[in-house]
C-alpha cells in the first residue's frame, strides 16, 4: 500500500491513476499518524516551492516527513522541497538532501524543460531493468545539479539530478506517471523496494 | 537530448472520435481512449484531445470523456475545445488533463491566460494561434481563419508569454489543410523570438515536411490530425525518419 501525501499541492489524479493501472493500493491522506506508520510514500508536488513548504508546514507535516524510515519517493516539486533550499522565492526546504535548487539559466535555452529526455548513469533498485537513455517526461524549470546523491543524471543546456536517493529517501524529477511504459517499470521499481 | 514531440490532435464530438480513421485492427475507431492508447504504443509523445461539441449536452460528455482518457492512458495529454473561463478549465484538469488549450477565448480576453497561469500554473496553459498573412503580416485569426483580429502573431506570442503561457501551439491558416509544409521562416523567428516551447501545426503532407519544421523551423513539437488519422503517416515510420535526419526524438 502506497500513502500519497495529500497537502493540496496540485493535481494527485495522474498519480493515482497510474498507481491503480498497475494494480497497486493505495490512500490519499494528511494524517500523520498514517504518514508515519505507511509502508511506502509518495510525496508528490506540482506548482512551486514555498506555497508547497507552507501548506506542508500548515499540515504539521515537516518532521513527520523528515523523520521516515520507510522508502519514499518525492516527485518533480517534491523532489526539490526535499532538499535544503530553493531559488524559487529563495525558500528553504527540507533538508533531507543537502543540495541546492536552481532556475534553469543559460542563454538560449527554452524554461520549463519540457518534454522527454533520457535518463543516465542510473543506479539503485529504482532503475533496476531499465537501459540507459531511457526517456521519461519532464517539466520543470528549476533542477538540482548532480552530486554525490545522483542516482540518475539528464542533460539540458548541463547535466543535472533527474533522480537523487539518500538512505530511503527517492526523488524523481520527471513524472514517472507520464512516461509511458518506462514510467510505470520505475514505479513498479519502487513498490518492490 | 531533450527530443522533439509528435503530437497526434483527435477532434472530439459527443465523445467520439471524428475523423475517420483506418486503424482496422482496433474494435472501437470512434473511441478517443482506444486510439489514443494506439497512437501512444506507436510513439506519440503526448496527445491533443479537441472537443468540437456544439451542444451543452456533448461538453459534459467530453468532460467524462477526460477522466477516462486520464485512467487509461500513461503519457501526457491536453485538451482544448471551448475553453473560455477559469471555470470551464478547473473541471479539465481536476479530471486529469495534463494542459489545456485555449484559443480565440484568450484573443478576446487576454487576461484569462494571466488567470489560468496564476492558478494553475504556466505548465497548464497552451495558447494556440491561428494566423495568415495579410498586407503583409501576420494577422491573428479566430472562426478557423475567418475572422481576422487587430492582433499581430509575433506581438500576440509575446504577450501571450509574458502573461504566463507555457507553450505556444501555431497554425499557419494559409497552409492548414494544404499538405505542402510549414511556413519555415515563419516557425525559425517565432522560436527564437521566444524562451518557451512552440509547437507546429497545419501544413504537413509528408515525414519530410516535419523533419524541416523541427530542424530548420525551430519547433520544438509537431502537431497533426488527418495525416496520422487516415495512416498516410505512421508514428513509428516518421520518428525513424526524423531519427535518421540528426533531429533527436524519443524511439522505443
Amino acid at each position: 500500500m502506497i500513502t500519497i501525501i495529500d497537502y493540496d499541492t496540485g493535481n494527485l489524479q495522474s498519480v493515482m491513476n497510474a498507481f491503480a493501472r498497475l494494480g497497486a493500493e493505495y490512500q490519499l491522506t494528511a494524517d500523520p499518524e498514517k504518514i508515519k506508520n505507511a509502508e511506502k510514500v509518495l510525496l508528490p508536488g506540482v506548482g512551486a516551492a514555498r506555497p508547497a513548504m507552507e501548506k506542508l508546514r500548515a499540515a504539521g507535516l515537516i518532521d513527520t516527513v523528515k523523520a521516515l524510515t520507510q522508502p519514499v519517493l518525492g516527485i518533480c516539486l517534491g523532489m526539490q522541497i526535499m532538499c535544503a533550499w530553493s531559488e524559487e522565492a529563495d525558500t528553504e526546504c527540507l533538508g533531507i538532501f543537502d543540495n541546492a535548487v536552481r532556475r534553469f539559466d543559460l542563454p538560449g535555452l527554452k524554461v520549463p524543460h519540457m518534454g522527454w529526455n533520457g535518463i543516465y548513469d542510473l543506479r539503485t533498485p529504482l532503475y533496476k531493468r531499465l537501459d540507459e537513455n531511457s526517456y521519461v517526461y519532464f517539466v520543470h524549470s528549476y533542477a538540482v545539479e548532480t552530486n554525490e546523491n545522483t542516482i540518475a543524471a539528464c542533460h539540458y543546456g548541463q547535466p543535472f539530478s533527474a533522480s537523487v536517493n539518500k538512505g530511503n529517501f527517492f526523488g524523481a524529477q520527471f513524472h514517472p506517471e507520464k512516461s509511458g511504459p518506462i514510467g510505470e517499470q520505475i514505479l513498479k521499481n519502487f513498490l518492490e523496494l | 537530448m531533450l527530443a522533439k514531440r509528435i503530437i497526434p490532435c483527435l477532434d472530439i464530438k459527443d465523445g467520439q472520435t471524428v475523423k475517420g480513421i483506418n486503424f482496422l485492427e482496433l474494435r472501437n475507431v470512434g473511441d478517443p481512449v482506444e486510439l489514443g492508447k494506439r497512437y501512444a504504443e506507436e510513439g506519440a509523445d503526448e496527445l491533443v484531445y479537441l472537443d468540437i461539441s456544439a451542444t451543452i449536452e456533448g461538453r459534459k460528455t467530453f468532460a467524462d470523456l477526460v477522466k477516462r482518457i486520464a485512467e487509461n492512458i500513461n503519457i501526457p495529454f491536453t485538451v482544448g475545445g471551448g475553453i473560455s473561463s477559469i471555470d470551464d478549465a478547473g473541471p479539465l484538469l481536476r479530471a486529469g488533463a495534463d494542459k489545456i488549450t485555449v484559443n480565440s477565448a484568450a484573443v478576446r480576453y487576454p487576461q484569462l491566460i494571466s488567470e489560468l497561469a496564476e492558478k494553475y500554473g504556466s505548465q497548464f496553459v497552451v495558447v494556440a494561434i491561428d494566423a495568415k498573412q495579410m498586407d503583409g503580416q501576420w494577422t491573428v485569426t479566430t472562426h478557423g481563419g475567418k475572422q481576422p483580429t487587430d492582433k499581430e502573431l509575433f506581438s500576440w506570442a509575446k504577450e501571450a508569454q509574458e502573461r504566463g503561457a507555457g507553450e505556444i501551439l501555431f497554425t499557419s491558416m494559409d497552409h492548414d489543410g494544404t499538405k505542402n509544409g510549414y511556413p519555415i521562416e515563419t516557425f525559425a523567428h517565432l522560436s527564437q523570438m521566444l524562451s518557451i516551447p512552440i509547437v507546429a501545426s497545419g501544413g504537413a503532407g509528408n515525414a519530410a515536411h516535419m523533419v524541416e519544421v523541427l530542424s530548420k523551423g525551430k519547433a520544438d513539437a509537431a502537431l497533426a490530425a488527418s495525416i496520422f488519422h487516415y495512416g498516410e503517416i505512421r508514428i513509428g515510420d516518421l520518428k525513424q525518419q526524423l531519427h535518421e535526419q540528426g533531429v533527436p526524438v524519443r524511439l522505443k
